[in-house]
């Protein structure tokens, strides 16, 4: 049976039901225990985001706390990886991800074919990404797409809470490392999701809404403005489609070509900054694979190429919003050759 | 479901309608499907409007004598438009009035519509769900309790299935039927269920007060194998939709949101599982394993049988020459599915069984 819980509630919930079915799946992070800083109480807090909340009373040692040194711990779960564990580590920010990249980009990502196939690195690192929590430059970036070009790496990007603990399930099972993000405006998001373990596999994306003219491929957060704006564009008689990438590697190429071939219109929301992000590398795609189909020049809806800004009102002129969204389509929609 | 677009009409303004007319084409995310009449008289007034989305229970047209005049037409619509209230988003997806009764040590998910003696219990077949009764539940439910269950290992009910065997599906059937109090009861099953509900009328026909096999497995060992093993092994999208559109005869029917539903299903811990266990016992390289067509003389209870006449699936010549205590119904085009994809017809076909008993 399924009820309606949180994206922070599914994250939880798929990491204490691996954690129970397979005794080599582990946790370590700053804080996911819960001990530090409060006078030595354990699983007071389930680290800074509340999502490990429970699991150290439950699995105990599995659970760890670990320093804040990002390269030393990421470095220890990928050797835990390697040698036989399935670690889940908690990186507080996708921003500090710069002081454990060698681990990640030229360790983890390599080994399975440095190794000719005989190492697996069952690694997951979830991670916190995106702006609107007035958290400024250095706590607020979309970094998927860096990580979406290094082969040997998956990336994940959920938008609900049942695609959340699907796909958080898919990566703890799979063999390779995996980059989970996670939005911070998304953890309180609710929705149905089954009580039950299950998977959603890798390279599929959702047809959130189906349409006939237009297609607006999102990820993340961005998939929540897109079904907005298509609801406003609905109420123009703009008939848009909404996909939801859920993996940008591997990506779903066919589900994309599919319904640009129907719509032959094209917009691409991507929270990230635009040089080189998810938005430029489907609008290529298309172009490369659907060009003939297409009737208008493909739109990208994208943050601009800017630290994130401080202020909260300049933040908020930052984040792409359902508006600009529709307003892509319908230069679409009216574009003349 | 929330909402349905009327994809087009295919009567006209003024025509005479008949029960069982079909007045237009409706496209929800489940299927796309034609609506027909409940009703007699004149089609006065078209509501909705082709490409309109129309709320479930919403109004499309007004059928009424040709005496009514058009003010009192208009005053209807006004006053139903003021009253009506589409229900809440969340009403589909939390599935109102789902109960879990627990049997055997199974969690059984069930769903239990309408109120009054001779209660009613429709079983789903492999793979399937107490939502393939979709279209025909609240019908049949307008004076007798219905209930429809979820299988041991399908739908919402828990994955464990045991052996997997006739015997022990059927002996949590007759469990299923005592935890929900229902001493007797008229059994609705359609494929796999059929066979279980089938083997429950022979063992304990006391508990069956008629049967109703639908598409019913264990009528012949044919079988499309290719269907049960790449419904099983299919993981995606594209892998699926071939498979589902077997169970339709028209299948433009299967819509993405159907492929969505049966993947989610599938992708849960212990379905698959469930799933070759159930196959090995009932269709072991494609053929049907459990088969019961010499015993129908034996029956005791009063049986319907109704079948597709394009079923894919299981062959409608399995519902013909059978003995004559048994009433057989093929349907024409229609595909294994035939009480999703002639809802109406199946519903008053299933009606008239139970008031004629």
């Amino acid at each position: 049976m399924s009820r309606q819980i949180s994206l922070q509630q599914a994250v939880n919930e798929a990491l204490a039901q691996e954690m129970e079915r397979d005794k080599t799946v582990i946790v370590m992070g700053e804080d996911v225990a819960g001990g530090s800083g409060t006078q030595g109480e354990m699983d007071a807090w389930g680290g800074p985001l509340g999502i490990t909340k429970g699991l150290w009373s439950k699995f105990g040692d599995r659970v760890m706390d670990t320093p804040i040194s990002e390269s030393a711990f990421v470095g220890a779960a990928v050797g835990a990886a390697v040698s036989g564990l399935r670690p889940v580590v908690e990186l507080m920010f996708v921003d500090f991800m710069g002081v454990c990249f060698d681990q990640i980009l030229n360790q983890a990502a390599k080994f399975r074919y440095m190794f000719g196939g005989k190492a697996v690195t069952p690694l997951v690192v979830r991670t916190m990404y995106g702006a609107g929590l007035r958290a400024a430059a250095q706590h607020s970036q979309c970094l998927y797409p860096m990580f979406t070009h290094v082969p040997g790496l998956k990336c994940v990007v959920p938008s609900t809470p049942y695609d959340a603990k699907g796909l958080l399930i898919q990566a703890i099972r799979d063999n390779d490392p995996v980059i989970f993000f996670e939005h911070k405006l998304l953890y309180s998001i609710r929705g149905e999701v089954p009580e039950e373990p299950y998977t959603i596999p890798f390279g599929e994306a959702n047809f959130v809404r189906e349409g006939s003219d237009a297609t607006i491929v999102a990820l993340g957060r961005m998939v929540h403005l897109a079904s907005d704006a298509a609801q406003a564009l609905a109420q123009e008689g703009i008939d848009c489609e909404v996909i939801d990438l859920r993996t940008t590697s591997p990506l779903d190429e066919d589900s994309v070509l599919e319904s640009v071939e129907k719509t032959g219109r094209l917009v691409v929301v991507d929270e990230a900054s635009p040089r080189c992000n998810i938005a430029t590398d489907i609008a290529a795609l298309a172009g490369q694979k659907a060009f003939a189909s297409l009737k208008a020049p493909m739109a990208m809806v994208t943050a601009p190429h800017t630290p994130v800004p401080f202020s909260d009102v300049l933040e908020d002129q930052y984040i792409p919003d359902a508006k600009r969204v529709a307003a892509a389509v319908r230069d679409t929609m009216r574009y003349k050759a | 479901m929330k909402t349905g677009r009327v994809v087009g009409w295919l009567v006209n303004d003024g025509a005479e309608i008949v029960p069982g007319a079909e007045l237009a084409e409706i496209e929800t995310e489940k299927i796309l499907g034609s609506l027909e009449a409940s009703a007699t008289g004149v089609l006065r007034r078209k509501v909705a409007a082709v490409d309109d989305q129309v709320p479930v229970g919403g109004l499309l047209a007004v059928i009424a004598e040709s005496s009514i005049s058009e003010a009192q037409i208009d005053q209807f619509i006004a006053e139903f438009q003021t009253r009506f209230v589409p229900e809440p988003d969340e009403a589909e997806s939390t599935a109102p009035g789902c109960e879990v009764a627990d049997v055997s040590g199974h969690s059984l998910r069930y769903l239990k519509r309408g109120e009054g003696a001779e209660a009613a219990l429709l079983i789903h077949g492999f793979g399937g769900d107490l939502n393939n009764w979709l279209f025909n539940h609240e019908a049949l439910a307008d004076s007798r309790a219905v209930y429809a269950l979820d299988l041991p290992g399908h739908g919402g009910s828990s994955k464990r299935v045991g052996d997997g065997s006739l015997q022990e599906f059927s002996q949590i059937l007759g469990s299923f039927m005592e935890t929900v109090g229902l001493s007797k009861a008229h059994l609705v099953g359609h494929s796999m269920g059929g066979a279980v509900a089938l083997n429950l009328a022979l063992a304990r026909p006391q508990k069956v007060v008629s049967l109703a096999l639908i598409a019913s497995a264990a009528f012949g060992p044919e079988i499309d194998g290719e269907y049960i093993e790449g419904f099983i092994t299919a993981g995606r999208r594209k892998e699926l939709k071939p498979h589902l559109d077997k169970l339709f005869c028209d299948s433009k029917l299967v819509g993405r949101q159907m492929v969505e539903d049966v993947l989610k299903y599938k992708r849960t811990d212990g379905v698959e599982l469930a799933l070759r266990t159930l196959a090995a016992q009932f269709f072991p390289g494609g053929r049907q394993a459990v088969v019961l067509r010499e015993r129908l003389g034996q029956l005791s209870v009063p049986t319907l049988v109704v079948w597709g006449a394009e079923d894919r699936i299981l062959p409608s010549l399995h519902g013909k020459g059978l003995p004559e205590n048994i009433k057989t119904e093929i349907l024409s085009e229609c595909g294994h599915m035939v009480q999703m994809e002639a809802a109406t017809q199946f519903n008053r076909l299933i009606q008239s069984f139970w008031q004629a008993r």
